[in-house]
Parts: structure tokens; C-alpha cells; sequence
């Protein structure tokens, strides 16, 4: 099973991904949209991160970012963030991979706008079914007033 | 015959909490599920943002009623990484120790709720009465049953006394006494181990393909403790055994959480044995240096993760929490296909979801300024502030009831 150091190596030598280990059990990398689907694949079989925690959704700007959390039975969470424009945010859907993460997904698309390809239809969460489509409360120029 | 769907919540009799599941029924068995969350969603993370970072803290502690301390913690420890905090090992020992505290508070809440919900609720009494235990030990150790607030971003607010200890050690005895006769109950009594036995089943298989943490995945064999396997605060420096059971359903959770109980009686007797001296808390900075950090932190319902932003401001740039709950909610469903409807409240207990159970009585301290109110003034108390702050006049009532009885008399 891979510590920090050794998974940083691994996405860098496999990926040529940019990653950084900042403490033990962490690391952070960033990778293309195109390739998220295969490097999230790739991690589970090869190093084991065989549990999808949590996907957080940022505003960055110009872009909006994903972070996968991913974790492994040795206590490593590999937080993989990938960019995707802000005018055209579409990511590919994981439910495949992992079937818990429908919620995550559904969170990213109501909250900060996402749209999840292949995502499977369902109701919407985490805001209620009225709650106006457009307005998507995480991005930064969104405000309650 | 054909498929029948019946919608149970958001408010049901059955659930604590506002959930509401759809369930298609083919006579008594259930087709599917589809679930519908989110009614408690209160835009927390975004208030985060336009909040300062100890206004956050208090926030996130808010999260939840019951396992409060574990987002305090979680949100603590990110901040305290990204900050490159040293919290002092005192402070590290009373924050576990609070933390097994709380898992206590919430698995006896568990196991009442647990037989409420199949008919059995002399063991809520019990169990819940013994939960008593924990809540008066929290109260001493913190100043609150709930929303303890020990935690700072750094360390902690209060420091914890020999004399209190001591009180501690002897509630745990008197616990763990209770337990053991709960682990008794449930391996031989046979009314308990009919009604938990099969109902809702998790493989080990399903229970990692979905995702399952905490008790609920441990029950199906997932090995999985954040304490034992990403170790925080003072979980590196006591021996524990992480829990699993090979039943697979409501009865092996019932099993778990039983044994959870008992590891958190010896981590709390080891903590205190070796509670070291020296400072509660280090000094945090107004402004957090732009960096990011994820906090994962072991839930008496499972992993909670925390992940914090900052862009070196007095306000954090992004505050993500991820609850176990939601992280369970997919196994439920699997869990009910092809099994009765009459399962369905226990099933969903069985993954512990998060109520927020805070209510209690009131009861104030005679003290200077403090008054002491009967349980009938405080029903007149509560009549009349309505009647004045919201102009709800509730005699009026009783008058009509009284001019146009109902049928058959005052029922």
C-alpha cells in the first residue's frame, strides 16, 4: 500500500500529473478533465484507493475546480482537483466506478452548476425542488440578498 | 398485482428527521427505493464563507446535535494543519477524550432509538437512562450536554481536573458494568436476535462498492477505522481493537456498536492514565496562511471529512464537510430491496442517520438572577410569551372547544 511519497511519485512518473505529499497521509494533484476518469480507475486498481469520500466543488475564477478525496485502506487520501471552465463546466460522471458518489455529484451540478455527463436521472439535492435552476448559491458572486 | 409506491416522510411517525423516501411495493415487498434528501440543508458552508474562522468553528459545531464535537475537531484539525499549529498533547488527550465521550452519548442513544423502533422500548428506558451518565460527564467536563464548544482553532477552552477525572473513571465503571449487560441481552436474548437477525442485509461487497463507513460498514466486514488507520489527535498513543462482524445486517450493527462501547471504556482509562501535563492551547493567528488541508475524523457514525481553503484572509475561501450520513445513504437502499416494508424505520436506524435530539428539560440553577419554574409555570410561562411576542391567544381555543364540544366528549 502507497504512503504519501510514493503515491506523489506514482501520479508524477504515470500521469506526469503536478502533486504535491505537504504531510504524511496527504496528497494533493491536479489533473486534466480528460483524464480524470482513467487516473481515478487507474488509482483504484493499482494503489488501492478503493473508497471515493467526498467531491468538493470550488469557484475559481475563470474556472470551476472538482476535488476527488479518495482514500485507501492505509489511511493516504489522495485529493485529485481537476479545471474545467466556468462557461462550460461539464465533467464526466463516476458513478460507474463508484455508485455512492451520485450525491457528491448531484451537489456539485445544484450547488455550483456543474454538469455531470451520464450522471443517472434522480431527484436533485441537496436544494428543494422549487429553488430556481439558475441560481447556484457556491459561487462566489452569489449572494442570499 | 400490480406495484404500489407509497411516500414515507418527510414528516412520518417512523422518522426523526426530515428524510423521504418513496418506496414501490409489490404487496408487502419492497421493488425500490428513491430517496429524497436535503430539508435540513441550512447553506452552512456557504455561511462559512462570510464568516471569520473562529465564527466558523461555533457554526460548524452547529452541524449536528449530536456528534458536534467531531466537526469542531475535523474543522480544527484542518485549519491547525494548513496553519502549521502544534496543538500541545494535553490539549490533543482532552479533545479524545471528549471525542469517546460523545461516541458513548451516541451509540446508547443508538441502541434506545434501536429498540424503540422494534417494539422493545424497555431497552430505550435502560438505555437511555444510562445515557444519563455521559451526558452529566460531558456537562462537568464542557459546561454543555450538547455543543460542548472545548474546542479552539489551537487547543482547547478548558482544562480537565483530577477530581474530575475521578468522576469520570467511576461513571465508566458503572458504564461499562451496563454494557456488559447489554452484550449479554443482545447475545441471548431471543426476541432481540429474531427481530435483528436478517433484516437488512449489507454484503462486505456491496458494502464497498457503496461506500459504507463506520458501524454500518464494519458490521459487513469493512475493516475501515479512520482512528486506527489515518491516526489524529491522541489515537496513535492508545490501543484499541477496531470492531467488525461478520453478520452483515441490523443484528451485526447492534454487535458493533455493543463493542465500540467497550473499546471506548478502555481508550477513556487509558487517556486518563496518561494525560500529560502542560499548556492547553497555542496561539492562532486572526489571519490563516493560504493553503488547503483535509481532516478526517472517525464519527460514532463514520468518517467525517473537512476540507478547508484559505487564501490567507481572516475568512476561509472554501469550507467542504462531508457527514457520514450521506456517505451511508446508498447502502439503505440496497438494504431494503426484496425485504418487507414493516423492516423499513428499523433499517434506516440501523445506519444511526443523524437526528437532531437536543430537546430536554429545562431546569435552572438557583442562583443570583435565576428563578426555578415548576413544570406548571413553565407551561404558563411558555402560554403567555406567545401570546405576547406572536399575538397567539391559545385560550381562545379552549373557549370554542368548551362552547362546541366534540362529539362523544373531550376525547
Amino acid at each position: 500500500m502507497p504512503d504519501a511519497a510514493a503515491t506523489k511519485a506514482w501520479l508524477e512518473e504515470r500521469f506526469g500529473a503536478q502533486a504535491a505529499a505537504p504531510r504524511a497521509r496527504r496528497v494533493f494533484a491536479e489533473v486534466p478533465a480528460g483524464s480524470l476518469r482513467a487516473v481515478l480507475e487507474v488509482a483504484r486498481e493499482e494503489l488501492g484507493f478503493d473508497a471515493l469520500c467526498a467531491i468538493t466543488g470550488l469557484d475559481e475564477g475563470e474556472s470551476l475546480a472538482a476535488i476527488y478525496h479518495l482514500a485507501c485502506a492505509h489511511g493516504t487520501v489522495l485529493s485529485l482537483k481537476t479545471r474545467v471552465p466556468r462557461a462550460s463546466p461539464s465533467l464526466p460522471t463516476v458513478t460507474d466506478l463508484f455508485p455512492g458518489a451520485a450525491d457528491y455529484e448531484r451537489e456539485l451540478d445544484d450547488l455550483l452548476g456543474f454538469h455531470i455527463e451520464g450522471l443517472p436521472p434522480g431527484r436533485r439535492y441537496p436544494l428543494p425542488e422549487d429553488f430556481p435552476r439558475d441560481q447556484k448559491p457556491l459561487r462566489k458572486d452569489w449572494s442570499a440578498r | 398485482m400490480s406495484p404500489v409506491t407509497i411516500p414515507v416522510g418527510p414528516q412520518h411517525p417512523a422518522l426523526k428527521e426530515p428524510e423521504s423516501f418513496d418506496i414501490t411495493l409489490e404487496g408487502e415487498r419492497i421493488l425500490g427505493v428513491t430517496m429524497r434528501l436535503g430539508y435540513n440543508h441550512r447553506g452552512i458552508e456557504k455561511a462559512c464563507e462570510a464568516r471569520s474562522w473562529v465564527q466558523d468553528l461555533f457554526l460548524l459545531e452547529r452541524i449536528c446535535g449530536i456528534c458536534s464535537h467531531a466537526h469542531s475537531t475535523a474543522f480544527c484539525m484542518a485549519v491547525e494543519d494548513i496553519a502549521s499549529l502544534q496543538v500541545p498533547p494535553r490539549a490533543q488527550f482532552i479533545r479524545t477524550l471528549v471525542g469517546e465521550l460523545e461516541r458513548i452519548h451516541s451509540h446508547l442513544l443508538w441502541l434506545g432509538v434501536a429498540g424503540h423502533e422494534i417494539g422493545l422500548d424497555t431497552l430505550m428506558m435502560y438505555a437511555w437512562r444510562d445515557r444519563e451518565t455521559v451526558m452529566d460527564l460531558l456537562a462537568l467536563l464542557t459546561g454543555n450536554r450538547v455543543n460542548y464548544g472545548i474546542n479552539l482553532i489551537g487547543g482547547v477552552r478548558r482544562d480537565v481536573s483530577a477530581e474530575q477525572l475521578e468522576q469520570v473513571l467511576r461513571s465508566i465503571d458503572f458504564l461499562e458494568q451496563r454494557v456488559r449487560y447489554y452484550v449479554e441481552v443482545a447475545r441471548t436474548e431471543s426476541t432481540l436476535h429474531q427481530r435483528l437477525a436478517g433484516v437488512g442485509p449489507l454484503s462486505m461487497d456491496d458494502a464497498r462498492r457503496l461506500g459504507a463507513i463506520g458501524p454500518t460498514g464494519r458490521a459487513s466486514m469493512v475493516d475501515r477505522d479512520t482512528r486506527r488507520d489515518d491516526p489524529y489527535l491522541a489515537y496513535g498513543e492508545v490501543q484499541f481493537k477496531v470492531i467488525t462482524d461478520w453478520h452483515c445486517d441490523v443484528y451485526g450493527r447492534t454487535l458493533v456498536r455493543l463493542g465500540e462501547l467497550l473499546e471506548s471504556f478502555s481508550i477513556i482509562r487509558q487517556l486518563a492514565a496518561r494525560l500529560p501535563a502542560g499548556p492547553l492551547k497555542v496561539k492562532a493567528p486572526r489571519k490563516v496562511p493560504a493553503g488547503q488541508a483535509v481532516a478526517r475524523y472517525e464519527a460514532p457514525r463514520g468518517e467525517d471529512l473537512h476540507f478547508v481553503r484559505s487564501n490567507g484572509t481572516e475568512r476561509p475561501e472554501r469550507v467542504k464537510v462531508r457527514a457520514p450520513t450521506l456517505a451511508n445513504l446508498a447502502s439503505v437502499a440496497k438494504m431494503l430491496e426484496n425485504h418487507r416494508l414493516a423492516d423499513v424505520p428499523i433499517v434506516i436506524a440501523a445506519i444511526d442517520p443523524c437526528f437532531s435530539c437536543t430537546d430536554r428539560a429545562v431546569r435552572l440553577a438557583r442562583s443570583a438572577g435565576c428563578e426555578r419554574l415548576s413544570w406548571a409555570e413553565l407551561r404558563q410561562h411558555g402560554i403567555d410569551w406567545y401570546r405576547r411576542e406572536a399575538g397567539l391567544d391559545l385560550a381562545a381555543l379552549d373557549r370554542r372547544l368548551a362552547a362546541h364540544p366534540p362529539p362523544g366528549g373531550p376525547p
